[in-house]
């Protein structure tokens, strides 16, 4: 009973509000919400809920690594992005078969991730400067390089956009039904995480970190180590996020196109909302996906601006955030 | 390279970031972690643009983007102190529904997309002796001493610190520790109300789909290098608008802008790196 309420109390608070927020701007809100389930699921919204769903489920995981430490990632645009740049060059200027070449690209993009996000972990472990301000901090010159990169060396010549020229047929990660194949190697990578977290060692050793950090240095857990591993699992998913952004359409790197989206905040968001658990963080990428393109074809169907949706989203984290507490502390009353 | 233009273009880089940045060094002080200074920012911007819009006046901007920031705040206030929600949760969600809120009401409201200035907008306005700040620039520093006064010489401050350090110390000796953190956060609102309305209606009048930019962060790091001290802040928050001025100087003779771009958060970086050093380990900010 307690856990349909968890949900279904924000769930209806959140449409509540949103209601009101539609009423405001004299539109129906049945009609609107029709609008946004529709356009999800239905036979047109599919795709561009899938499609939208491969990089927010990426970022998800990638943030959700490090979380279930108890140790939160705030880097995971720079991550990304250099993953992307790096992929992209790999697949530009490196000679051989096409296969050979994405794969090489998707390796550069891991890597480029992997070894920034590590770097965030030396900072806290070698130099005191706490995770959540390092990753942050680091985020901002990886997105100013990449977008330096995009202008001059990697430029596209023959456009005025801040954007690189198109990978070469070859070079490309094949799209079924306007959906990246990329979405097979982020479901593994879940499949991986899920498997780790829930059969192995280091997977214990994570969650024992995430729920009491004490115990888990005075049983002997290196956490040092174990945020270097993390972060470096983290930035390399997030590389590969954004490696296989790029492999895909539009088969380059756009400035900008990474992050307007709001990719990695959305995927924080879905990791946060389920404490990290592999399978929870999937479905909240998902619904937060479905959100977003439901709230294009929305846009389309009433007039009401898309931007309801991102409103809908973080409305529902709060009051989800505010009645897990309250949850919380019945239990320990208890 | 180094003359007054440089000190007044680091000014007004400045002021929003201090602002944000002493709302956060309040909070710390009085135990609330607040990583939603930049939501806050976001909708102080907002708020300044449309109260300036629709009476026409700057200054019923600024109120009205300290009232709005206020109540925005209260996101945070009651999410995490009367329901006990996770306040890193609630700010990465509140600062997620401001840049959704004020795209959304950019397009209700004004009906464009993108970015919202009119030749009618007021802004605040030239004051004072320095050419190009507006009063809101010597409030920021107006602020720096208050704070610093209420928090180490005033028995208000004794007991925001109390309820920071310990609280059921404080709390055992009769201090509210409920009131005065609302107390903090919503002050915390009001401050970055007055740098959102510097930001919007200060050296521009404008209002930009999420033009905070991350301004709101670069306080939450401000807060931790200046040890929530609000001299230390201020000198955080200065060091970051001298390297984004010098920055834009270094423009002028070539340099890429994303180059310049990146400098105030190495320069911030390596400023944490060397207080550090100074620092003995293990005493996390």
């Amino acid at each position: 009973m307690s856990r349909v309420r968890l949900i279904a109390v924000p769930v209806a608070a959140a449409l509540v509000l949103g209601a009101i927020l539609l009423l405001a701007t004299g539109t129906d809100p049945l009609a609107a919400y029709g609008a946004i389930v529709s356009g999800a699921f239905g036979p047109d919204g599919i795709g561009d809920t899938l499609a939208y769903a491969v990089p927010v489920a990426g970022m998800a995981t990638a943030l959700a690594i490090p979380l279930r430490a108890g140790m939160v990632n705030l880097g995971g645009e720079g991550q990304l992005v250099l993953g992307a740049i790096s992929a992209l060059a790999v697949g530009l200027y490196v000679p051989g078969p096409g296969p050979v070449k994405v794969i090489l690209a998707l390796l550069a993009g891991v890597i480029a991730g992997a070894a920034y996000a590590a770097l965030a972990a030396v900072c806290e472990n070698r130099l005191g400067v706490p995770l959540l301000i390092s990753t942050l901090l680091l985020s901002y010159p990886a997105m100013s390089l990449a977008g330096y990169l995009v202008r001059f060396p990697l430029k596209d010549a023959g456009s005025s956009l801040p954007q690189s020229p198109q990978l070469t047929e070859g070079a490309r990660l094949p799209e079924i039904d306007g959906v990246t194949t990329g979405i097979f190697l982020v479901v593994a990578v879940i499949a991986v995480y899920t498997v780790i977290d829930a059969r192995t060692p280091a997977g214990f050793e994570t969650k024992v970190t995430g729920w009491a950090p004490r115990f888990a240095a005075y049983a002997g857990i290196d956490r040092p180590k174990l945020t270097l591993r993390l972060l470096a699992a983290s930035g390399g998913t997030a590389g590969l996020v954004g490696a296989i952004a790029v492999l895909g359409f539009p088969y380059r790197f756009i400035d900008g196109a990474l992050i307007t989206p709001q990719y990695t905040w959305i995927g924080l968001l879905a990791a946060l909302l389920a404490g990290a658990s592999p399978l929870g963080t999937l479905l909240a990428a998902v619904f937060f996906a479905a959100l977003t393109s439901g709230g294009f074809a929305m846009e389309r169907a009433t007039q009401v601006p898309r931007e309801l949706t991102a409103v809908l989203q973080a409305v529902l984290i709060i009051f989800l955030a505010a009645t897990s507490g309250v949850f919380k502390r019945k239990a320990k009353r208890a | 390279m180094i003359d007054a233009s440089l000190f007044s273009s680091a000014l007004t880089a400045l002021t929003p970031i201090l602002f944000a940045a002493l709302a956060g060094a309040l909070c710390q002080r009085a135990g609330v972690f607040n990583i939603s200074l930049e939501g806050s920012l976001l909708v102080g911007c907002f708020g300044a643009v449309a109260g300036s819009w629709y009476t026409g006046s700057a200054w019923i901007g600024v109120v009205v983007a300290v009232l709005a920031a206020t109540a925005y705040s209260l996101i945070l206030a009651i999410g995490s102190i009367t329901f006990d929600g996770d306040p890193i949760v609630l700010g990465v969600a509140s600062n997620l529904l401001a840049v959704g809120l004020t795209s959304f009401l950019i397009r209700t409201v004004f009906g464009t997309e993108g970015s919202f200035s009119d030749p009618s907008l007021r802004g605040l306005g030239q004051f004072g002796p320095i050419p190009g700040q507006s009063l809101l620039v010597y409030l920021s520093w107006l602020a720096v001493p208050a704070l610093a006064v209420l928090l180490y010489r005033h028995p208000w401050g004794l007991r925001l610190r109390g309820v920071g350090e310990r609280p059921e110390a404080a709390s055992s000796l009769g201090v509210d520790v409920t009131k005065y953190r609302y107390g903090v956060i919503l002050a915390g609102g009001a401050l970055c109300g007055l740098g959102g309305a510097q930001l919007a209606l200060g050296s521009v009048t404008l209002f930009a789909e999420n033009m905070t930019a991350g301004r709101g962060w670069i306080a939450v790091v401000a807060v931790m290098l200046g040890r929530a001290h609000p001299l230390g802040v201020l000198l955080a928050a200065l060091l970051f608008g001298l390297a984004e001025a010098f920055g834009f100087r270094l423009q002028g003779i070539g340099l890429p802008q994303q180059a310049t771009d990146a400098a105030p958060y190495v320069v911030t970086l390596v400023a944490l790196f060397l207080s550090n050093l100074k620092r003995k380990k293990g005493q996390p900010a």
